[in-house]
């Protein structure tokens, strides 16, 4: 499979890259790791005309701590995300749902803000960061804005994003005490999730994202407000597919989709210890 | 566009279209074709190689990202007629039926124990996960990675 031709160049800065965006408007996409871009380019699925790599503006890749948040530049990639001491002490279920994202190749190519930027409603991390309530610095023309997680996800691979910003960060609040849990359910290793719950718990509140059970990755908000308000996890967790509507495929009916995020969301809450 | 890549050692320069993927840079411009095409989807890891010393699937990256950078091969990994631990752990355990898959089973697994020198069993299992082995010879490609481990620690 051959990607429909385009033109490339190559980004040495977030100012360098957003002068192309300026200039080729909504005929470029940005090439991160590139492992949602190409495959949708190699089934034609995408054919942008031009691509920019912005895979090697190298000081896009960190993961630090930034007063209560931790702070990782949207290049960072799985791998690296995976391995951080920082995350996995203050961000546990990130790391968690990262190492689950895709297979240990996968993961040395990919990032978090490529990831993040595709939308896919069946990914592993959009989910994760609603749950934890992370944001997300965008960069344009105009400077720089943060925008919540359940903000930026407006619809099936769309975003907040326009065409001429860029992901730059995306901040996690850090919560060392959280407990949490990442409940992927496939029949293959390596498979997307056909259904997922990332769960965190922080005293007696909680944050439930969904993987694949709407058009975009979704908080379970009636899950929260039963929990915040003293539900069991079985109680609470009888709510999670409410008001979602996930669609039909090969995988998984309707009816079945919703039944796993109900098993899932109690199964999190549960291994989260509540 | 002028793509110069170090593969195994030494510099390749080829005028490919941006479109090229690294894996026919490697087959097709290279001229090594020990790298297989399997799934073309990133699915089956038949095309793993090392990029920058790290496994990667060669189907889901542009020949242009890696330009200046360095690939290894599964040409790259003998040392002239001596092969690499990996490879004697699969020539010893009956490791391949077919030998498809073998190539990139081998680079994945020389990353994998670059980054777990010493797993379990599980480990070996999952950080394998990314290939895919039609003939379903995982037992002993399992037992082949773990010999490995205790030869090159």
């Amino acid at each position: 499979m051959i990607p429909v031709a385009f033109d490339y160049e190559r980004a040495d800065s977030v100012d360098h890259a957003l002068t192309l965006l300026a200039e080729h408007g909504d005929e470029a996409k940005l090439l991160a790791g590139g492992h949602s871009l190409l495959p949708l380019m190699k089934y034609r699925l995408a054919a942008p005309s031009m691509v920019i790599d912005i895979g090697r503006v190298s000081d896009l890749s960190y993961v630090r701590q930034d007063g209560d948040h931790i702070a990782i530049g949207a290049l960072t990639r799985h791998r690296d995300v995976e391995v951080s001491d920082l995350v996995i002490a203050e961000a546990g279920l990130l790391a968690a749902a990262t190492a689950k994202v895709g297979d240990p190749q996968v993961r040395h190519r990919g990032t978090l803000g490529g990831s993040l930027a595709h939308g896919d409603p069946a990914s592993d991390l959009p989910a994760t960061v609603i749950a934890l309530r992370g944001s997300l610095v965008i960069s344009g023309p105009g400077g720089s804005r943060e925008v919540q997680a359940d903000d930026f996800f407006t619809g099936f691979l769309e975003t907040d994003l326009a065409d001429d910003e860029m992901l730059t960060e995306v901040r996690i609040p850090r919560r060392p005490d959280a407990t949490w849990s990442f409940q992927k359910f496939n029949r293959r290793a390596q498979d997307w999730a056909i259904v997922g719950a990332a769960v965190v718990v922080d005293g007696g509140t909680c944050g439930v994202g969904l993987v694949n059970m709407d058009a975009r990755p979704v908080r379970a908000a009636a899950v929260e407000a039963a929990v915040a308000s003293g539900a069991s996890a079985e109680d609470a967790a009888a709510l999670a597919a409410d008001g979602l509507e996930p669609t039909a495929d090969l995988n998984a009916s309707v009816d079945y989709r919703c039944h796993l995020a109900r098993v899932l969301t109690r199964r999190g809450l549960e291994e989260s210890g509540r | 566009m002028q793509v110069t890549v170090n593969i195994n050692g030494e510099s390749v320069s080829h005028d490919v279209e941006p479109r090229t993927l690294l894996v026919h840079y490697i087959r097709d411009h290279a001229g090594m074709t020990g790298t297989n095409i399997g799934c073309d989807s990133s699915s089956c890891g038949a095309c793993t190689v090392h990029l920058d010393g790290e496994a990667v699937k060669s189907c889901t990256i542009l020949a242009v990202q890696v330009d200046g950078q360095d690939v290894t091969t599964i040409e790259g990994l003998a040392d002239g007629e001596t092969l690499h631990p990996m490879q004697q752990a699969f020539h010893e355990n009956h490791a391949l039926q077919c030998g498809y898959c073998t190539p990139g089973m081998v680079m994945a697994a020389v990353s994998l124990l670059d980054e777990c020198p010493d797993p379990t069993e599980e480990q070996v299992r999952e950080g394998l996960e990314g290939n895919l082995c039609r003939c379903t010879g995982y037992h002993n490609i399992v037992q082949a990675v773990l010999e490995a481990s205790g030869s090159t620690t």
